[in-house]
Order: structure tokens, then C-alpha cells, then sequence
């Protein structure tokens, strides 16, 4: 395809907001009541991460890297490519993070201890578990629709970046990027629905960078003049 | 009713006699005009029935039963031409499923596309197609977006030189490339071309509709409602009212009239997910139409609303 520029994000939806939420009411129908073992899930990494006893900590990338890879198979390779063709493309990043979240697993190579700016990595964390499924019914779709963490890809996505703000590690830079990668494209498509709910990936977005560029630039703030 | 050899002997009759009516009459029982296909003078209704978006329903029993009604509305009130591509998600499925639904009817005139870089792969991708919708053969292939067109081209012209197709054509949308579509309907002998054209989007005027005229091609029109974005921006505004001296109830109908009323347009193929805009679409193509004046007024106020 030639003339790229000549294209706008409209000329890429392939489906109408009515198709893509129904396609969520019979996610969530067919996968009931798991919701509820993804929600206990969810709060176990909270838990996990806010009593910091060093072995339980690692447990967090494991449930991480089941639910993403249980999203990329359940959600884009069976549910969303049926609608999107590019969705089994992005299905294997889901599938790449879950590996990587694996390796982080097998190395222990995520630790949680106090972090500037935690609040945003719980609040994001909190959003992705508690916030994000009430957007449905606040949008008058009713709860079938609703994107529940480990269930939907947004709040698995939105859940692993508040995650990796709390935590520490040489992997950590690695596992950033398909999370984030996902909220824009995220954004990008309810945006070009026009749906208001697209501020959720963005804004969640926007805070991490901020939280991140926080707690780079702040310990250096901090060291002594030489 | 028990069919006997009479009154299926009168009903074909009947279809056969309906199907050479003038057009003034065929207005007058709500049937769509017809238009003739310039390469052989076959006539089909004036209103197709596109899928881009709104027969991608995936594996969702409850909107894949709802495009099927929207079909088999459209077959009722006399349509023939759906046009596909494998660019449009589960809409190939979609329409499979339909004429699954709908006993085959006998009336479509199947329109779909090749789409893809690889010039090795259209063979394979148009059978795909073809399993997809449950046909013997497609009515017309176009080389979708111009994408790897001359390879593609030439493997369509051996595939009517063969009789496994009987119509080629080309598609772009949106006004994009039009100087090599010119160029294409210049030099090759295509049967169809499909691009969009609406009341505010009339760059094919100036070359590519009197061309097509020109050279006997016949033209689709795609994105009639520029995607539903114009029926969206107009709706809750009051229809004028002379717009009920053309027969139009509503503004896709006048819009809809606007484009058919092109004397190079074939075809328009509105998309909907709806059965009473599929009816109302088809009715546009069954009262008067707008001279050229009436043309310049509807574009006129539909640009200034």
C-alpha cells in the first residue's frame, strides 16, 4: 500500500463500537465466573507487594505471566482476530511479555521496596482492578461489557505498568515496553471509535511516564554537590 | 401455496417480464432502476449493498442473524450487486453465512476483491474468498486498492478468459491515486472501476466519471455517506422540502439520489447493519432523480449544513 500519509486511523477500524463491546459481553459470558479467581488474583499481587516479604514477591511475575499469556491466547487470538486481523499479530507480544514475565519469575529479578512516587503504581494498580470494569455501566453498557484484569486486555495491561512502577530490577526496562505499547494502540482505537473511555490508556499512560521520569531524575536531585 | 409447473411457469414470467421493465414503471411498483454493465449490456439494480464494517460482526450469533436480515431485505426489495474483500475482517463469513440463511438467491451478482501484496498469493486468496461466500464462481474481482494490480490484473483477465469469472475491475477509495486509476482505465480493459464519490467529495467528476463514460467501464461507487460520517452530521437537521419532489424521506436518500443520478454511476453501494436504511436505500434508486440543477442545490446546502 502506497501513500501512507494519505491514511487516517479511521481507515484501520475494521469494526463498529457496537460489534467490538458485543464482543466483550460474550467474552466475559463465555469465561464466567473466572472473573471472580482474576479478581482474587489481582489482589493477591497487591497484597504481595504491600507486606514486601521477599519470596512471595516473586510469585507476582508467574500470575503475570500466566494472565498474559491466557489474554493473548483467550482474547486476541481466539475472540478479537475474528474481527481484527491484526490482532493475531499482536496476540505473540502477549505472548512474548508472558515469557518475559516468566524469566522475571525464574530470576527473581523483581524486588519491591519503597519507590518515589509508589502512589502512582498503586493507583494505576487500583484503577486496572476496581476503576476500569465500572467504566461499562458508567457508560450505560451495562456490566456484560466490562474489561476485567486478567479477563480483557486493558486492565492486564494497565495492571503489569502500575506493577512495574512499584517494582525494581534489571528486567523491569524490558518488561515496559509491550504494556505500554498496548494502552496506545488502546487509546488509538477507542479514540477512533469515539469513545470518551479512550482517556483511561492515555491517561494511565501519561502518569507513568511521569511517575518514571520522577523517580529517575529525583535520586539524582538528591545527591550532594561534588 | 403448493408450486406447480403453472404458477412456476407464471412467477418466472413474471421475474422474467419484471426484469425488462422501463424504468418509469419499475418506479412505479418501488423496484430499483438498473443500469447496464457498458462490456455486455447486463442490467443491474442501481443500489448495491456493501460490508465494510458493518457485516465484520465476528462469531456474534445475534449481529451474524442481523446481517442476514439486512441481505435478505435487500434481496426483497429487489437488490443483486454485494460487494466484499478480505481486507473487511469476518465480512466474507458474514456474507457466506447470509446466502446460506437465504436458499442462495439466484438474483446475486457477487462482487468481491483481491487483496494482497503478494502476487503469488491471489489465486489462493480469491478461492478462500469464494469458499468463504459458497459460490461457484464470483460475478466480478477487482484488485483491491490497486495493491500488486498488474500481476493481479493479468491473473483476473486469464480467469475471464477462462470463464471461472466474468467481470474485472479495480477499486481505490477516498481519492487516493486517482492518476494511476486513469492510467489503469486508459490502457487496460477492465470492466468495472469502484472509488468514492458523494455530495461533498466530488473529485471523480472531473476525470474519472466522464472517462469511465468514455471508455465503457462500468462504476461503483463506494462510501456513499462518506462511511455514515455525512448521515451523522445531518441527522435532527430538517430535510428541505423540495426534497419530496424527488420522492426522498430522509437525507441518505437524497445524498443516495445525488450519486445515482451521475448518468456514469452503475452502481452506489451504501453499507448498514439496519434493514430500514437497506429498504429506504433501495427505495432512493426507485422514484425520480435529480437534473443537474437539483444536483448543484443538494450539494450546495448539504456543504453549507
Amino acid at each position: 500500500m502506497s501513500e501512507w500519509w494519505t491514511y487516517r486511523p479511521e481507515d484501520f477500524l475494521l469494526f463498529s463500537p457496537r460489534t467490538y463491546w458485543r464482543m466483550f459481553e460474550l467474552h466475559n459470558a463465555a469465561l464466567w465466573p473466572l472473573h471472580v479467581a482474576m479478581f482474587a488474583a489481582g489482589l493477591t499481587i497487591i497484597l504481595f507487594i504491600v507486606w514486601r516479604r521477599g519470596i512471595r514477591t516473586r510469585w507476582i511475575a508467574l500470575i503475570l505471566a500466566a494472565l498474559w499469556i491466557f489474554v493473548g491466547w483467550s482474547f486476541l487470538w481466539n475472540r478479537y482476530s475474528t474481527i481484527n486481523w491484526a490482532a493475531t499479530y499482536v496476540a505473540p507480544a502477549f505472548f512474548a511479555e508472558g515469557m518475559l514475565l516468566l524469566v522475571a519469575f525464574l530470576l527473581d529479578a523483581l524486588t519491591f521496596g519503597r519507590r518515589p512516587a509508589e502512589w502512582a503504581g498503586y493507583l494505576i494498580l487500583g484503577f486496572a482492578l476496581a476503576g476500569q470494569p465500572l467504566l461499562a455501566p458508567l457508560q450505560g453498557r451495562g456490566w456484560a461489557s466490562s474489561e476485567v484484569f486478567g479477563i480483557a486486555p486493558d486492565p492486564t495491561a494497565i495492571a503489569t505498568l502500575g506493577v512495574l512502577l512499584l517494582a525494581r530490577g534489571r528486567l523491569v526496562p524490558w518488561l515496559l515496553p509491550i504494556p505500554a505499547l498496548w494502552c496506545l494502540l488502546s487509546g488509538m482505537t477507542l479514540q477512533t471509535m469515539g469513545e470518551p473511555q479512550a482517556w483511561a490508556p492515555y491517561a494511565v499512560l501519561a502518569l507513568a511516564a511521569a511517575a518514571w521520569t520522577w523517580a529517575i531524575i529525583r535520586p539524582r536531585r538528591s545527591l550532594p554537590a561534588a | 401455496m403448493r408450486t406447480t409447473r403453472r404458477t412456476f411457469l407464471q412467477a418466472s414470467l413474471a421475474a422474467a417480464a419484471a426484469a425488462h421493465l422501463p424504468s418509469s414503471l419499475r418506479a412505479q411498483q418501488g423496484q430499483p432502476a438498473r443500469r447496464p454493465i457498458p462490456s455486455t449490456r447486463e442490467e443491474i439494480p442501481i443500489v448495491g449493498l456493501g460490508t465494510w464494517i458493518t457485516f465484520n460482526v465476528g462469531n456474534d450469533p445475534v449481529l451474524r442473524d442481523e446481517c442476514a436480515r439486512v441481505m435478505s431485505a435487500f434481496f426483497e426489495a429487489g437488490g443483486r450487486l454485494i460487494d466484499s474483500s478480505p481486507m473487511y475482517g469476518s465480512s466474507q463469513p458474514m456474507v457466506g453465512y447470509g446466502l446460506e440463511k437465504l436458499g442462495r438467491p439466484q438474483a446475486l451478482f457477487s462482487a468481491e476483491k483481491v487483496w494482497t501484496s503478494s502476487a503469488a498469493a491471489g489465486p489462493a486468496q480469491i478461492e478462500q474468498s469464494r469458499r468463504f461466500w459458497g459460490v461457484p464462481k464470483f460475478d466480478l474481482l477487482q484488485v483491491h486498492n490497486l495493491l500488486a494490480w498488474k500481476p493481479h490484473l493479468q491473473m483476473l483477465f486469464q480467469m475471464k478468459a477462462a470463464g471461472t469469472l466474468r467481470y474485472v475491475g479495480i477499486t481505490t477509495s477516498e481519492g487516493r491515486r486517482h492518476d494511476l486509476v486513469e492510467q489503469i482505465m486508459r490502457s487496460e480493459p477492465i470492466d468495472f472501476v469502484q472509488f468514492s464519490y458523494n455530495v461533498v467529495d466530488r473529485d471523480a467528476e472531473a476525470r474519472l466519471l466522464p472517462l469511465a463514460a468514455e471508455r465503457g467501464i462500468a462504476v461503483i461507487v463506494n462510501r456513499p455517506f462518506r462511511q455514515g460520517a455525512l448521515t451523522q452530521r445531518l441527522q435532527g437537521k430538517p430535510l428541505p422540502e423540495w426534497a419530496a419532489e424527488l420522492g426522498a424521506s430522509s437525507w441518505a436518500q437524497l445524498m443516495l439520489k445525488f450519486i445515482l443520478s451521475h448518468p456514469a454511476v452503475t452502481v452506489a453501494i451504501p453499507a448498514t447493519s439496519r434493514v430500514d436504511h437497506v429498504r429506504e436505500n433501495l427505495f432512493a434508486a426507485a422514484g425520480p432523480m435529480p437534473d443537474t440543477a437539483m444536483r448543484q442545490r443538494i450539494s450546495a446546502l448539504v456543504k453549507a449544513l
